[in-house]
């Protein structure tokens, strides 16, 4: 039997920004539900590892948001960037209240960074004493639409009842990560585009899908372990021995590993670091160092192998586009948070990780929860009594079908073999992503056919392969039509970065997929920056 | 990927099931639950983090299954290695009091923020 449940706010997902949304909704009198794909306190690649966050006090300000800026390439919005900042400022302390212990230096908190299976251990904890209800194992597979085109809940898959759920909902916030196609970059497999689609499918809009081709270092033997910090003291050396100098040392380009992985295996070692430097890498990093004590490899004096794993939106910049100041997307009752929204508004065109993106799930999460039980609440009580319908359209059974049964994993095979290469996504161009979009047009072709519903795993299996496979569509054809070079979006035939191509790109659709340009629109100097800017006048 | 589940160590709790991001395994009605789904494991090690008998081993290699000896993984202190880093588990206090990434920018080159 399914369950039915209503309440004013559902929120999807189970990391941070799905945590922060909860609660801020339901510290705003809202009746709230989580729905998490797995388990709200180990899933998603929060969870499994640990993060900087980006928190700036109040004085230092002004210099983040110039170099964020600089490093985002024109795509940062410096009003979102300068928000985002004082509410993650604000918001630190609080979960310090609720249980987590931040090292302290000189007997004060430094809050700005985190191990994840403390932080989401202390949020659970913090939703269960407000009263949020948590549906866990819960993959949520698509949205309910109001007939007026409001989003009023969703329906999915209670994987270990082996049964489906229907929450129906005021608002829905969509906090459930971004899209890093399966590739066991830590903790991200849960993380494969869901909100992407389930948006789309409902009338919503993406924005920035070409910021998509985010890869992290890891040893070659786990290829999870997506952390890059231990590495600065590394010496890299090819298959032959010859060193290929440091990370550092004026190579550390980004495209120096990419590029020396393509002619031939990379063998890593750190042997730049010193005692000092490990005692402080091992214990902000230890996740990076965990696989490597359990396979019994001293990274110090012994030579490894190591690769790059595809962390896709994850640590890039792309999703769900969001229009207002609290997060909602471009259809009412709907909001995105965390890795689920595009974060070009405070990361532009470059990676979110390294702080902005922590700091990301902690605002945006707030102001999409509040946003959410703000809409709720003007709905009034006759919300839930809406008449609705399913929004699914792909990968679900029940659908219309083109003839024959399609297969989950030689879809996601198909989609992987365009999007991990880094001679594919890395770096792009125009006959490569055609190329990659013929077949990623055919798998959408074959997931219009029946899907297997055979047992629970098979259900949720065949709409991730419709959740990936439209993720990809969307980040070649937005890559295809921004004809540059601009941060992550890297073509091999536009090398530059063109000004005149300093916009967002919009994007959406099912079956034939368009992109639209967007301006950068709140470019106009705030206080803090006006104030940089004197600085720098006055040098 | 998820190699063992200890059957002299397990007590049954079927904590690993109720948390395992991507569902890998199915309980085992009062004995040790069953990796049921080991291709859907992504070696995230959260199994271990929350096992209270420190019963599971996660392989470092994310790709393949290999063969594990569960005496050899005890005697190396293998088993529950990654409750001790995070300091979870009866007896001890959190570690995240003892992270290191404020500190990392303090550090002589080669690492710049």
């Amino acid at each position: 039997m399914s369950l039915e449940l209503s309440c004013d706010v559902l929120v999807l997902g189970g990391g941070p920004a799905a945590c922060w949304a909860a609660w801020s909704a339901a510290s705003a009198g809202a009746r709230v539900i989580v729905a998490d794909k797995g388990y709200l306190g180990a899933s998603g690649s929060a969870a499994a590892s640990g993060n900087g966050v980006l928190a700036v006090p109040p004085d230092e300000r002004a210099a983040v948001i110039a170099q964020r800026s600089d490093v985002g390439r024109g795509l940062v919005d410096t009003l979102w960037l300068e928000r985002m900042l004082e509410t993650t400022w604000r918001s630190l302390p609080l979960i310090e209240e609720w249980g987590y212990a931040f090292p302290k230096q000189d007997g004060k908190p430094v809050r700005n960074s985190y191990y994840g299976p403390e932080y989401l251990r202390v949020l659970r904890k913090r939703l269960l004493r407000s009263g949020v209800q948590i549906l866990d194992q819960s993959p949520a597979l698509e949205l309910l639409v109001s007939e007026d085109g409001a989003v009023a809940g969703a329906r999915g898959l209670r994987r270990q009842a082996h049964t489906y759920y229907e929450v129906r909902a005021g608002a829905v916030v969509l906090a459930t990560g971004g899209c890093a196609f399966l590739s066991k970059a830590l903790g991200s497999n849960v993380n494969t585009g869901d909100a992407f689609l389930m948006a789309v499918e409902a009338g919503a809009e993406l924005s920035g899908m070409e910021f998509s081709s985010q890869y992290g270092i890891s040893s070659a033997l786990n290829a999870t372990a997506t952390r890059g910090v231990p590495y600065a003291w590394a010496t890299f050396y090819d298959a032959q021995g010859h060193s290929l100098g440091g990370f550092m040392e004026n190579r550390r380009e980004d495209w120096f590993l990419p590029k020396a992985l393509l002619q031939g295996p990379v063998y890593a070692k750190l042997d730049r670091a010193t005692a000092e430097v490990r005692a402080v890498i091992e214990k902000s990093h230890f996740i990076a160092f965990l696989p490597l004590r359990k396979a019994g490899i001293d990274p110090y004096t012994q030579l490894f192998p190591v690769t790059l794993v595809l962390e896709g939106t994850v640590r890039g910049a792309g999703g769900v586009r969001i229009v207002t100041d609290d997060c909602g997307a471009t259809i009412p009752g709907l909001y995105a948070a965390g890795d689920a929204a595009t974060r070009e508004l405070i990361a532009g065109a470059a990676t979110g990780g390294g702080g902005p993106n922590a700091a990301w799930a902690i605002s945006s999460g707030q102001w999409a929860g509040a946003g959410a039980a703000k809409f709720a609440r003007g709905l009034g009580p006759q919300a839930n009594t809406r008449s609705v319908k399913p929004a699914g359209r792909v990968g679900l059974d029940g659908r219309e079908h083109a003839a024959g049964c399609f297969d989950s994993d030689v879809i996601i095979g198909a989609v992987q073999a365009e999007m991990f290469p880094l001679e594919k996504n890395y770096y792009r161009n125009e006959p490569g992503l055609t190329r990659s979009l013929v077949q990623l047009d055919a798998a959408w072709s074959e997931l219009q056919r029946q899907p297997n519903v055979e047992n629970t795993r098979e259900i949720e299996r065949s709409r991730t392969a419709a959740f990936l496979t439209a993720s990809a569509r969307w980040a070649y054809r937005a890559s295809l039509r921004r004809r540059e070079t601009r941060s992550l979006n890297r073509r091999t035939d536009f090398p530059q970065t063109d000004p005149a191509q300093c916009h967002y790109q919009a994007t959406g659709g099912l079956d034939e997929i368009w992109t639209r340009s967007e301006p950068v629109r709140s470019l106009q100097p705030t206080a803090a920056t006006q104030a940089h800017a004197r600085v720098h006048e006055a040098r | 990927m998820i190699e063992l589940i200890s059957d002299s160590r397990c007590t049954g709790c079927d904590i690993c099931v109720k948390i395992c991001p991507t569902n890998v395994f199915d309980p085992g009605d009062g004995e040790a639950p069953t990796i049921a789904r080991q291709q859907d494991c992504q070696t995230c090690f959260m199994c271990e983090a929350y096992c209270p008998a420190d019963a599971l081993y996660v392989a470092p290699e994310s790709s393949h299954s290999v063969p594990v000896d569960e005496h050899e993984l005890s005697a190396a202190g293998r088993l529950g290695e990654y409750r001790v880093l995070l300091g979870w588990g009866p007896g001890r206090t959190s570690n995240s009091e003892r992270d290191t990434a404020h500190l990392l920018r303090t550090l002589p080159g080669p690492f710049r923020r």
